[in-house]
């Protein structure tokens, strides 16, 4: 194969066509029709559209983007916008053809709405092909133009849009947490139209965000350089304000939303634990352990036993004696189950452990075990943490046993990170022969990892076992391990703060979106690929440790200090 | 004597012997109640749940190909390959139900059943090769867990997409009236049903198929050089990427055929149908030794004997209730224990024969 | 370090090693002297690196003895090795290439720290005192094989001669009695090669350490080895001090007379 860049009218027809079948793809798969009630501006995109566009969007913008380093800017542009009006005949033809053939024996969401969107608003089909190659070939050319635009430019705008659009998407959310709010009333009015944002809330995002940008790249803002400067002393005390504020902020966050989000929050809480016991395992000890929800369920499980106080109540302690039993049963299972399975290598320890999982939900689901575990009714009547008086019933007060659970969790992991331990699993990540010989005993080191992750599923399902109050099978099958690899994945493998950022945006966000639901394992999934091929690194890579380390020495001379934190969004 | 004895083996060697031996009883002595105490099935039966357990684990051989072929080029686990056999029998449900509609099932069964094997093998190499295209190719040489993980995404994604398309309900493939009952041949009825007995044929057709193509065909020979050694097969002038979409395209179209042969069988077919087939057939390639084309077959109709006997035969014994529900988990420790104790499988591993 | 035993820190025995039907190594037996260094030559697939494997205990071997400081030590696993106080380089380098090179020299460390998990968790003054004077020794090593400003740098980000270095910094830091190092000298140009046989010699002079070492290239044992052998196809063909091995006719013929195709190769490769 020729490397040579080349750009022909074939590769128009090409790019078009790749848009084309993506739109339709999307169409098929249900998506347009699921999110076209989801208004993201007043009542004239809605979520839809912008998914079915958006294929047209991105191939528009690759056409230009690889078209300018061989033609002209208008030539890029000129086919980009042909890209979209090709993408857009593909989309026509299928409005077409849905109309005259029922292609809904086969392809459940041809449906007569899904039809009438496509028609854009038009009434007749000669306008409605029109309009679909029209708006195909504009965004086409919005996509060129971005890639055309400078990068300062183009960055800036896809920070305001994408501010835009999580504004947009949490229309229901803000008005259920501060709807009642005195402060609130007149700032919702003025963003908010009856469906999505107001022309007004959606321009003012949009500037917010590009200054908001275009002034962080313009270099004035700088403050962890500007921290970086101060001596040591000074740095430490801003710092340890920082975490104090931080702390402040966390703590005072339920009062401050209430009931709805707060839920949410626990349970985007609930994968964090999960998330950074996984990491140990994943990210710093390098064993893809597919089967971790076991250790998720064991803990739910064994809370469930011990405290419930129903048909399968059995000593009913409370949860606090329940959890220490939790967290140690799971960490048990981790070096049981671990004993066999470490010798393996990488991908068969994936598969197996996967296995496991998979034999641990067929057993419970089984009659043999109904008498103890209840079998698919689960167990019911679990009751909720309680000290002294104080009972942790609402989501705002089990959001603070998840956040202890968090700090706690986290705090472990981050030490274990830079001690001894932690430098062995990496070891093993990169080279486990090497590591051998480097004095690693390979199968505890490997243990130790499975079972601190372990310990840290099975804190999380206890908590789980008693933010609900029943627990059944269902809720631990494969998903849920799948969940927690793409939310450390995405957040970057081996990162603390990406587990974080990883679980908020894959477990946090999806819950705004209510329609969101079906289509989330398709996008974990999509996104898996996605990350793999374009950033293994994931969002918030793991630092090497050259800045927590350099805060405690000077700089050896010689070496340029390190960049300040990054500028990209 | 016990200090040169711990220095050849770690305690995880002790407890992992213990577990084996401590499961090695417990299929003996439930075999042995079932057998000889209880008594609860008749002669019979046994018979009946062989066959079953060969008709079944012909499937799993076919899908298992598919394992041990990229796997024997590409050192890697096609976890989505489970989705590339559920796509192709997805689609063609829908073909079959029209030619139940016009009749035509019934009026050329033959012809049908080729029609929707071929629809099946369409559809499911074209999902293999355009995965192989679009998500590992990009990839190959990466570390080893990063094509694996991207497998699993792509496994999910299209699960997903099969159901965002195709709907999330169950849906059931039309009767071949031609195939009911026990098989009548040679003017006596056998004990064995007509739909096993041609799943059994059309599977062991498809084998010979394949390991012919593989050991005689030139495109088998240079499949089996790119195993041995990439960059040598690429320096005698072999298209190592064609090889590689060859490969993928031979065990979608494996997959495919195994679909609709799965379809004769059980009928049902779902967007998340082809999942557990798939882990099973990946164990029944473990089983046979991974990259090892004969060991895929044997490894699949033991994995289909064994999660067939086992649950009567092994944990009735042991007084478990309903023992069925637990047949997955027979195949799952079945495959925990062999890649515990003889991780290369039953006939040894790799597609060549050289060690790595 | 540990009292000296014997006069030979280590002695293989016969040591053989098969793979399959090859026989890789055989018949091997070495003495190599305190303080020593202590040179293995022989062309590319003489059985070299495993002998080092063997040694390690990353391979068992099929026959003979390995003794360290008069104490057996053939057929235990590599990390109980280390400990013993044998330590070693790879041929094509091996170093953690996503940790940084302070990093790498304090996973080095690691056979002889204590802090277990709880020590780190509870960050207990031992484990702090222990991590601080393993971060001390490794940034003495790190400059001690001149690698002082690098220290924060991934080791798949440094120079190839750099990584070579790290690699030893590595080694030493599990504080061995005997240092295994893998055709340290392979891949360089003639200068590096020089820098890096002084060093080696340095390492001797400065840290009294014995050193076995591999090389295909004659010249490079020829200045600092005390005790050369030469194998050929798995077996000991000489033995002795660097002239008596240069004047032997077998070597001559064996090594030199392939020596100069089986060269060849190895730069192809
Ligand atoms: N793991 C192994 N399996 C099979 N053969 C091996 C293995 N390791 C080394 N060999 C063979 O042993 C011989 C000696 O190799 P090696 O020790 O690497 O040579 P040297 O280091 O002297 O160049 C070679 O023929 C090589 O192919
Ligand atoms: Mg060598």
């Amino acid at each position: 194969m020729d490397k040579e860049l080349k750009f022909t009218w074939s590769d128009i027809l090409k790019y078009g066509a790749i848009a084309g079948v993506v739109a339709i793809y999307v169409i098929l798969v249900g998506m347009v029709e699921a999110f076209n009630e989801r208004y993201i501006i007043s009542e004239t995109v809605n979520l839809g559209q912008i998914a079915l566009f958006a294929p047209v969007f991105l191939l528009g913008y690759f056409a230009a983007n690889t078209a300018r380093q061989i033609k002209s800017a208008g030539f890029a542009i000129l086919a980009s916008a042909l890209v979209g009006l090709v993408g857009g005949a593909f989309v026509a033809a299928l409005l077409f053809l849905g109309t005259h053939v029922n292609l809904r024996e086969v392809f459940l969401n041809v449906s007569p709405e899904l039809l009438g969107i496509l028609h854009l608003g038009q009434e007749a089909m000669m306008g409605a092909i029109v309009v679909n190659l029209i708006v195909g070939a504009v965004v086409g050319f919005f996509g060129g133009l971005f890639a055309l635009a400078p990068h300062k430019w183009s960055n800036a705008l896809l920070v305001g849009l994408s501010i835009v659009l999580l504004m947009g998407v949490m229309q229901e959310l803000m008005s259920i947490t501060f709807g009642n709010k005195d402060w609130y009333k007149p700032i919702g009015k003025f963003i908010y139209a009856q469906k999505g944002l107001s022309w007004g809330g959606a321009i003012l995002f949009l500037v917010l965000g590009v200054g908001y940008s275009l002034w962080r790249s313009s270099g004035k803002f700088r403050p962890a350089a500007r921290v970086a400067k101060m001596p040591t002393k000074q740095r430490l005390s801003i710092s340890l304000a920082a975490w104090a504020l931080g702390l402040l902020i966390l703590l005072a966050l339920p009062r401050f939303l209430g009931s709805y989000p707060s839920e949410i929050l626990t349970t985007v809480g609930i994968y964090i634990i999960m998330g950074l016991g996984l990491n140990i395992v994943v990210g710093f000890a390098g064993l893809l352990d597919l089967g971790y929800v076991a250790f998720f369920a064991i803990g739910a499980y064994t809370v469930g036993i011990l405290t419930s106080t129903g048909k399968l109540a059995t000593v009913g302690w409370s949860f606090w004696m329940a959890l220490p039993v939790a967290v140690f049963l799971a960490m048990l299972a981790g070096v049981i189950l671990g004993i066999p399975v470490l010798k393996m290598r990488g991908d068969y320890l994936a598969i197996v452990t996967l296995g496991f999982g998979e034999i641990i939900r067929v057993v419970v689901l089984s009659d043999w075990l109904k008498p103890f575990i209840g079998g698919a009714q689960g167990i019911l009547q679990i009751p909720k943490p309680q000290i002294g008086e104080f009972v942790f019933k609402k989501p705002e007060q089990m959001y603070y046993i998840v956040l202890a659970g968090i700090l706690l969790v986290g705090y472990v992991a981050w030490r274990l990170r830079d001690a001894r331990v932690g430098r062995a699993w990496k070891a093993l990540r990169e080279d486990e022969d090497v590591a051998e010989a480097m004095g690693i005993h390979l199968v505890s080191t490997k243990l130790m990892a499975f079972a601190t992750g372990a310990a840290f599923a099975g804190l999380a399902g206890a908590i789980f076992a008693a933010k609900l109050g029943s627990i059944f099978p269902h809720s631990f099958n494969l998903i849920v391990s799948i969940n927690v690899l793409s939310l450390i994945i995405v957040g970057g493998i081996g990162s603390l703060p990406g587990v974080v950022v990883g679980a908020l945006i894959l477990v946090g966000l999806p819950e705004l979106l209510r329609e969101f639901a079906d289509f989330r394992m398709l996008f974990y999934g999509a996104l898996l690929v996605a990350m793999m091929l374009v950033k293994p690194e994931g969002f918030v890579p793991e630092k090497t440790h050259a800045r927590e380390l350099s805060e405690k020495e000077p700089l050896a001379p010689g070496i340029e200090p390190e960049t300040p934190a990054r500028e990209t969004i | 004597m016990l200090q040169k004895f711990m220095r050849k083996h770690d305690t995880t060697d002790i407890v992992m012997w213990l577990i084996g031996l401590g499961i090695l009883v417990a299929v003996l002595y439930g075999s042995y109640v079932t057998l000889f105490v209880t008594q609860k099935y008749e002669p019979g039966v046994w018979l009946d749940f062989t066959i079953f357990g060969l008709a079944q684990g012909s499937v799993y051989a076919l899908i298992a190909l598919g394992y041990t072929l990229v796997y024997g080029i590409l050192f890697m686990i096609n976890f989505a390959h489970g989705e590339v056999f559920t796509g192709g029998v997805f689609t063609a449900y829908f073909v079959a139900i029209a030619m139940e509609k016009s009749g035509f099932i019934e009026r050329h069964w033959v012809l049908a059943l080729l029609i929707l094997m071929a629809v099946a093998m369409t559809v499911s190499v074209l999902v293999a090769v355009v995965l192989e295209r679009i998500a590992y190719r990009p990839l190959r040489g990466a570390p080893r867990l990063v094509p694996l993980i991207t497998a699993i995404g792509a496994s999910f994604f299209l699960q997903y997409t099969y159901r965002g398309i195709y709907g999330s309900g169950v849906k059931t493939y039309p009767d071949f009236p031609a195939l009911d009952g026990k098989l009548n041949l040679l003017g006596r009825e056998w004990p064995i049903l007509t739909v096993q007995a041609l799943v059994i044929v059309v599977a062991a057709l498809m084998m010979v198929f394949l390991y012919w193509y593989v050991q005689k065909t030139k495109a088998g020979k240079a499949m089996r050089a790119v195993a041995e050694d990439k960059e040598a097969a690429a320096l005698m002038g072999i298209d190592v990427d064609r090889v590689i979409v060859n490969t993928f395209a031979l065990g979608g179209a494996m997959a495919g055929v195994a679909g609709i042969l799965y379809a004769l069988l059980f009928k049902q077919v779902n967007a998340f149908m082809g999942f557990i087939p798939g882990i099973k057939a990946f164990t029944a390639a473990v089983l046979g030794g991974i990259g090892n084309v004969p060991g895929a077959m044997l490894g699949g109709l033991f994995l289909g004997i064994v999660e067939s006997l086992g649950p009567s035969l092994i944990l009735d014994g042991l007084g478990i209730p309903s023992p069925y529900q637990l047949k997955d988990a027979i195949a799952f420790t079945l495959l925990v224990l062999v890649l515990i104790f003889r991780p290369t499988g039953i006939l040894g591993e790799r597609l060549s024969e050289k060690k790595a | 370090m540990a009292e000296t035993k014997s006069e030979f820190i280590l002695e293989t025995v016969n040591v053989t090693k098969q793979f399959g039907g090859l026989t890789a190594v055989k018949d091997l037996s070495i003495q190599v002297p305190q303080k020593s260094i202590y040179s293995v030559i022989g062309p590319n697939g003489a059985g070299k690196t495993t002998f080092f494997n063997c040694i390690t205990g990353f391979y068992k071997v099929t026959e003979g003895d390995i003794i360290l400081d008069g104490e057996s030590i053939v057929g235990l696993r590599p990390d109980i090795i280390v400990k013993k106080g044998i330590s070693r380089t790879y041929q094509n380098i091996r170093l953690f290439q996503n940790l940084t090179a302070l990093e790498n020299v304090m996973v080095g460390h690691h056979p002889r720290m204590k802090a277990g998990w709880f020590g780190a968790v509870f960050n207990t003054p031992g484990t702090r005192r222990e991590e601080a004077e393993t971060r001390k020794l490794a940034m003495d090593l790190l400059e001690f094989v001149g690698l002082k400003g690098y220290e924060y740098e991934l080791a798949t980000n440094l120079p190839y001669g750099q990584q070579r270095r790290l690699e030893i910094a590595r080694a030493l830091a599990s504080e061995p009695k005997l240092l295994l190092l893998d055709e340290p000298t392979a891949g360089m140009n003639p200068s590096e090669t020089e820098e890096m046989t002084e060093f080696i010699d340095n390492l001797r002079k400065e840290l009294g350490i014995t050193v076995l070492l591999i090389e295909h290239d004659m010249r490079v044992v020829m200045t600092i080895s005390d005790i050369i052998t030469v194998l050929d196809y798995g077996q000991k063909i000489a033995e002795g001090k660097p002239e008596e091995v240069r004047a032997n006719p077998r070597v001559i013929e064996a090594y030199l007379g392939r020596g100069a195709a089986t060269q060849h190769e190895a730069q192809a490769a």
